[in-house]
């Protein structure tokens, strides 16, 4: 008899009603977790994988060997290489495309490299006005490489102990 | 100047004077109630809402509007063409016709008629046909659909509204909305009204097709109810409708139960501001508490919709209103006409 008289002062008072709005007048009172996106970021990971590059080594010397494991692993075919023996005898690329309207940022490329050549980076803001700025040669992938890599090493040398 | 206020042009050029005094305000109100719902939405939700255009995201509702303005009217193949433009037009007439009668301060209403309240609840009552022939004339089953829904459920909470008005009555003895609100001189009617004030906050959630009875428009089910058909400005009437409307219902619940332009308490600091404001601060204080409801609450099935209306809220306000008349006459409480 108790239990349903509270059941029905419950319902006819609107108790859960109000309670509902308590718990939404609460939350209006609340700090917001917007971030105010081209103004603020949150923060990323050093695995989140970006816009491709393809570093040098400190003397300038880029790393590719031209072994063309990552255009064998990129399950997207996205890579295009093509490479022949350099004048000092040392095996580089004459070519390294990436199609980056093909590639799905899975990082295998990453993971295939053995010289820590091709690497994702951080950067995930490069949209383009054309499709056309979207297929990457290896200047572009190169000149990425020069640009960011302070941080590419930096992310590198985070995530070496998980490797 | 009285002179000319007395030849009939004069009288004219009066009231198209008052009428725009009125609304224009009240589309500018209308304009950020969307721009309200908008933050406070997003701040139940943890977000900050529209905060780009202008400083607090507050030209946001023009932006939106001149949006609304360059888009293409588009009307189906299958549409009837008059209705399917009449409708919007109706729905926005009668949106802004309810307005004559509403006293924003004593004495400052477009027509101070002695039926004021019959007249407002004609007008609402209205409104459904704007919504039916939208869903007619689109030929579309999800805006017919839509459109049935929302008729039904008007007419459902009408009832309750009806019944929650004529308690209101028996405490002033008059239909003049000024009446009603000189009644609550010394305690607004939601103090001995309590229920009341509740069933009819309710009755006006449904009766605005807002959430948790937005139904009508129900977009997991229906796209966008009785109105999918339409875009650009004959999209924007429905829109300003909707939301005018809301305001009315808001105003109505303050004239009825928050002592109109009356200050909570006639002393000091309270009686130094005007009528008018205490008025618009009424509204929007029942206007938060309308999208504060939507932020809360997830929508009503539609037989639960039509079980609280027919079986809980006209037996409720039935007994009510025997119990207030009882009540009223027992105590000789009862006003003189």
């Amino acid at each position: 008899m108790a239990i349903t008289l509270d059941r029905v002062a419950r319902s006819f008072l609107l108790a859960e009603l109000v309670s509902g709005m308590a718990l939404t007048l609460r939350q209006f009172f609340r700090p917001k977790v917007t971030i105010n996106y081209p103004y603020e970021k949150s923060p990323l990971s050093p695995r989140f994988k970006g816009e491709h590059a393809l570093r040098r080594y400190p003397n300038g010397e880029e790393r590719c060997i031209a072994c063309k494991l990552c255009e064998a692993i990129c399950p997207a075919q996205a890579i295009t290489i093509e490479a022949e023996p350099r004048d000092d005898g040392s095996r580089r690329t004459t070519r390294y495309d990436i199609d980056m309207t093909k590639c799905i940022y899975c990082g295998m490329c990453e993971e295939a490299c053995p010289v820590d050549a091709i690497v994702e980076g951080p950067n995930m803001e490069f949209a383009t006005e054309t499709r056309e700025e979207l297929l990457f040669n290896k200047e572009r992938l190169l000149d990425n490489g020069d640009r960011w890599e302070a941080a590419l090493a930096k992310r590198l040398e985070l995530d070496a102990p998980y490797r | 100047m009285d002179a000319f206020l007395a030849t009939p042009v004069g009288h004219l050029a009066l009231t198209v004077a008052q009428a725009m005094a009125l609304l224009v305000p009240l589309l500018i109100g209308v304009a950020y109630l969307t721009w309200a719902e908008r933050k406070v939405l997003a701040a139940m939700q943890m977000r900050k809402g529209p905060n780009v255009v202008g400083p607090f995201g507050l030209l946001q509702p023009f932006a939106d509007a001149l949006k609304m303005l360059m888009k293409e009217t588009i009307i189906p193949a299958g549409a009837s063409r008059v209705l399917f433009i009449l409708a919007p037009m109706i729905t926005f007439m009668l949106a802004m016709l309810a307005w004559a009668v509403i006293p924003v301060n004593d004495g400052w209403a477009i027509a101070d008629i002695n039926v004021g309240i019959l007249y407002l609840f004609a007008i609402s009552s209205l409104g459904v046909y704007g919504v039916i022939i939208a869903g007619w004339a689109s030929n579309s089953k999800y805006a017919f659909l839509g459109a049935l829904r929302s008729a039904a459920q008007m007419v459902s909470y009408e009832v309750s509204m009806g019944f929650v008005i004529v308690t209101v009555l028996l405490c002033v003895g008059s239909l003049n909305l000024t009446e009603i609100v000189r009644a609550q001189a010394d305690m607004w009617f939601i103090i001995p009204l309590f229920p009341m004030f509740v069933i009819m906050f309710i009755s006006a959630l449904a009766e605005t097709n807002r959430a948790p009875f937005d139904l009508p428009e129900g977009e997991s089910e229906l796209v966008a109810g009785f109105f999918v058909e339409y875009s650009s400005m004959s999209f924007a009437l429905f829109f300003l409708g909707e939301y005018a409307n809301m305001i009315l219902m808001s105003a109505l619940i303050t004239i009825l139960f928050l002592g109109g332009w009356y200050a909570p308490f006639d002393i000091a600091p309270f009686n130094w501001i005007p009528g008018p404001m205490w008025f618009v601060f009424k509204i929007c204080a029942c206007l938060f508490v309308f999208i504060w409801v939507r932020a809360t609450f997830p929508r009503y099935r539609y037989d639960q919709l039509m079980r609280l209306g027919w079986k809980v809220f006209l037996p409720f306000s039935l007994v009510w209103l025997v119990l207030t008349a009882a009540a009223l006459k027992l105590f000789g409480w009862l006003p003189v006409a």
